[in-house]
């Protein structure tokens, strides 16, 4: 097998797939933008308070941000930004809109990462095991749980969880992202490379206690989409022949799963899985929500509700932006797991 | 070797812990995060509890759980005869913050008064616009670049300030956070660095708490500030625990993780005040949550069919229903807590038989109107919706037909103020500074339709009356003033005042001292804390 990204062909496939990234960032700023102004409100008002503004000051302040202006000439001046790497400045907290989402965004990727974590060690097993044992009580209450996972509400979830867990038995934190008795500087903005850093262990500990709760609230959907799919490549794959050859070979059971039925079912399970990111995005809106978890879900609730159109524009295409490069990221995998796909 | 290492660690830790335990620490866990901790441009609560409050000092101060003004930097103040010039003697060796990125070489003086209204009011000074898109609404939403003529020096602890025309309430908007001292000098160092955002986001003021660090969205800290004027406050750290959700703020509080929360969830209050471990402080926050009618257009331009239509409904049912033992039934627009109320005043009576006859009386038949519902909650008003329910089914009893309403919170607002707005709608109002010109002018006075009168109501003695009592400076004459506009409030009927609520604060046991606020700020500089 030649090297995956040595051949022409492998550099063909990227360059194709960037191709299609420029509509896409395209689509995604019309969309941003578009729609945070079709949602009624207005972020004048929303900044003003209790106390109004009068119809001239109104007018200079609609002035004074631009908002006069005709949407397509606000569009332009928007995408002109954003070409000069200028994603304009919060109309709540007056910060540059990358510097707020810099900030925040590590505390996200923490909690998606051990959500994937999560899903994936439980999700995989999970589907290979229910597949193995197709029909019988064990494939089917994993399956039964798995579709309740799926159609679970997050914030009714979330707050079982917490009110279970975290009132009644006291075994882990209700919120937040360390308990507040630990206070060093934030190097890299990772709860737990940075209590490392600070060479506080018992900081370490109280960080990952702080994760269990939202990680398995944010993991529960991903968990059961990735069990289903694994469960179902495996069934697909358990009845090619090259199984059934391997398996009249006399190869041990565990030889025929593991080697030759699950390697090939990974295909489209990674392909699930990196389809996730954008689901653990949406997700991470909620449970940030209830866990008061500083990342960018939570801020971007807070910035819709103020109608603050800058960070809602920036941020939605920041966010879209990280879910393609992973989504690439995926694909780039797939092509490494999977040659055929670089043939095609 | 490792031994040592985890023994050596071990002990670190626990004189780590034991120093820490004689500090004493308050969490609050606080409902939002601040924008930022300048209290000149920005509106919200939660906002001024993590800046004006705790940071700063203003020229005249609040009184703790109450609205009186006392002197806060000035120690005592002068009002010409004619009302018009107010003469400021500040405070001597008061100090500012020393922190890690301002050391002050000078103690608070006229300068820094002059700096932290001119930089709201003119657009040459360097901080007017000093982060993109500053507004000032409340130096605006005061009226202030109408009354101030002038802001002068005259010693380094003199301020003189002129006004345009008389202005009795002037005093009391001094008191509100967007009149909170800042530092001139340390606005001179932030200007000479060019890093213009450090004054919103590394707060120096001269008040109980100095800032140490905020950690965006989660965490917010301060420390007690050692030379503060009026002594240091028994708190030595203060936190707050950003909690956005009101059923996660009260666990984290049975839980231990905070030591008191604002706004509880009306249904998690039974829950909280069973505990043993806390108690939860109630008072009557300075609001009102009322219904306006709009008085321009038939047949509710007549007062009698307003009457009726107050008439016909049962105020105390919806309070019962809807406020959940939070609610008075209010009678007049302003609360009983605030000076000038006027209690001879009596209150609505539900009598849907005399309010059909009086229908019928003024011609009124099959009467068909909008009735609006803010869509968002308010403690004036916690679920409007429900409350248009229950009138438009009291109304349906006396054959009015209402249609409820809605439209987004900011919207609302804007549909709601258009002068030929149809129909009644619910609306509310909490006060900022304790002065009932507060609630007479800004709700009811005829400039303020198309603004935040939404009755488009304007009545030429009530206008009289409240536009004298801001002109006198004596108490007992604005408050017969105050008394003649209520009176005059109810016999034309310009809105259905429906209820004020109570505000409550559950808190674990060990916090002693805290007070609730009548205006909803949340102080901590009079708290302690039992171990």
């Amino acid at each position: 097998m030649a090297p995956p990204f040595g051949s022409f062909r492998m550099l063909r496939f990227i360059l194709n797939k960037l191709a299609l990234i420029v509509p896409t960032v395209i689509g995604i700023t019309i969309a941003s933008f578009s729609f945070i102004r079709l949602l009624p409100g207005d972020p004048i008002l929303a900044m003003a308070g209790q106390h109004g503004v009068t119809p001239e000051r109104y007018e200079i302040l609609k002035e004074q941000f631009g908002f006069n202006l005709p949407i397509w000439q606000q569009y332009l001046n928007y995408v002109w930004g954003l070409l000069n790497g200028n994603f304009g400045v919060s109309l709540s907290t007056k910060r540059p809109v990358i510097v707020d989402f810099l900030s925040l965004f590590p505390a996200t990727i923490e909690l998606a990462l051990f959500a994937m974590i999560i899903a994936v060690l439980l999700g995989i097993p999970a589907g290979i095991f229910a597949a193995i044992k197709r029909g019988s009580w064990f494939d089917q209450s994993i399956m039964g749980i798995a579709l309740a996972g799926y159609s679970m509400p997050i914030f009714w979830w979330g707050l079982l969880l917490i009110i279970f867990f975290s009132g009644y038995l006291g075994w882990t934190p209700v919120s937040g992202r360390i308990a507040l008795q630990y206070f060093f500087p934030s190097v890299t903005g990772f709860m737990l490379i940075d209590s490392l850093l600070a060479g506080k262990p018992d900081a370490f500990v109280s960080a990952v206690r702080h994760l269990i709760l939202p990680s398995v609230v944010l993991g529960t959907i991903p968990l059961a989409v990735i069990a289903r799919q694994t469960r179902s490549a495996m069934l697909e794959v358990l009845g090619e022949d090259y199984v059934r050859t391997a398996r009249a070979k006399g190869l041990s059971p565990r030889r025929v799963v593991g080697l030759h039925a699950f390697r090939n079912a990974l295909i489209p399970v990674v392909t699930t899985i990196g389809l996730q990111v954008g689901l653990l995005m949406a997700g991470a809106i909620l449970t940030e929500t209830i866990f008061s978890w500083p990342g960018i879900g939570k801020w971007m609730i807070d910035s819709i509700s103020k109608r603050d159109y800058i960070a809602v524009q920036s941020g939605l295409l920041l966010i879209a932006l990280i879910v393609m490069a992973v989504n690439l990221l995926v694909d780039l995998l797939y092509a490494v797991i999977n040659p055929r796909i670089r043939v095609q | 070797m490792k031994l040592m290492q985890t023994l050596l660690t071990a002990s670190a830790l626990v004189a780590v812990m034991a120093g820490s335990a004689y500090a004493k620490q308050l969490v609050y866990c606080s409902e939002a995060s601040p924008a930022h901790f300048d209290p000149g441009p920005t509106t919200g609560g939660n906002d001024f509890d993590a800046s004006s409050r705790t940071i700063y000092n203003r020229l005249v101060e609040f009184s703790h759980g109450g609205t009186d003004v006392q002197p806060g930097l000035a120690e005592s103040w002068e009002i010409s005869e004619d009302g018009l010039t107010y003469t400021f003697h500040l405070r001597p060796g008061v100090k500012f913050h020393t922190t890690s990125y301002f050391t002050p070489t000078r103690d608070f003086n006229a300068d820094d008064v002059i700096f932290s209204f001119e930089r709201q009011w003119k657009q040459d000074n360097p901080f007017y616009q000093y982060l993109e898109g500053l507004t000032w609404d409340y130096f605006q939403g005061m009226d202030m670049p109408r009354y101030l003529a002038s802001l002068e020096k005259v010693d380094d602890l003199t301020v003189k300030m002129t006004l345009t025309e008389p202005n009795a309430p002037m005093i009391a908007n001094l008191g509100m956070d967007f009149a909170s001292i800042l530092s001139k000098e340390y606005a001179d160092q932030v200007l000479a660095s060019g890093n213009l955002a450090d004054f919103a986001n590394k707060p120096v003021g001269t008040g109980p708490f100095q800032f140490v660090d905020y950690q965006t969205d989660a965490v917010i800290r301060y420390q007690a500030f050692p030379d503060y004027w009026a002594g240091k406050v028994a708190l030595d750290d203060l936190i707050f625990a950003i909690t956005t959700d009101p059923a996660v703020r009260a666990q984290k509080l049975k839980a231990g993780e905070c030591d008191i929360m604002s706004y509880p969830a009306p249904a998690d209050l039974a829950d909280l005040q069973a505990d043993p471990n806390l108690a939860v402080a109630e008072q009557e926050g300075l609001n009102i949550g009322y219904m306006s009618y709009n008085t321009t257009i038939a047949p509710m331009d007549n007062v009698n069919v307003r009457k009726a239509l107050t008439m016909a409904i049962n105020k105390d049912a919806i309070i019962d229903a809807v406020y959940q033992g939070a609610g008075q039934n209010a009678k007049n627009l302003i609360p009983p807590t605030m000076w000038s109320y006027d209690d001879a005043i009596p209150a609505d009576v539900y009598d849907p038989d005399k309010a059909k006859q009086m229908l019928a009386d003024a011609g009124v038949s099959n009467l068909t109107l909008d009735l609006w519902a803010m869509p968002v909650s308010r403690p004036y008003n916690p679920n409007a919706q429900r409350v248009a329910e229950l009138i438009q089914a009291d109304w349906a009893a006396v054959g009015v037909t209402a249609n409820i309403v809605t439209y987004e919170w900011t919207e609302y607002r804007e549909r709601g103020k258009q002068k030929d707005r149809p129909g009644a709608f619910q609306i509310g109002w909490t006060g900022d500074n304790g002065d009932p010109d507060n609630f007479f002018a800004t709700l009811f006075s005829c400039s303020a339709i198309g603004v935040s009168n939404y009755s488009s109501w304007c009545n030429q003695d009530f206008e009289d009356a409240i536009q004298k009592a801001k002109t006198v400076s004596d108490p007992a004459e604005r408050t017969k003033l105050y008394i003649k506009a209520q009176e005059i409030f109810k016999a034309e009927e310009p809105a259905m005042t429906l209820a004020h609520s109570k505000v409550f604060m559950p808190m674990n046991k060990r916090v002693q001292g805290f007070t609730m606020d009548p205006l909803g700020i949340h102080r901590f500089d009079n708290v302690d804390v039992t171990e």
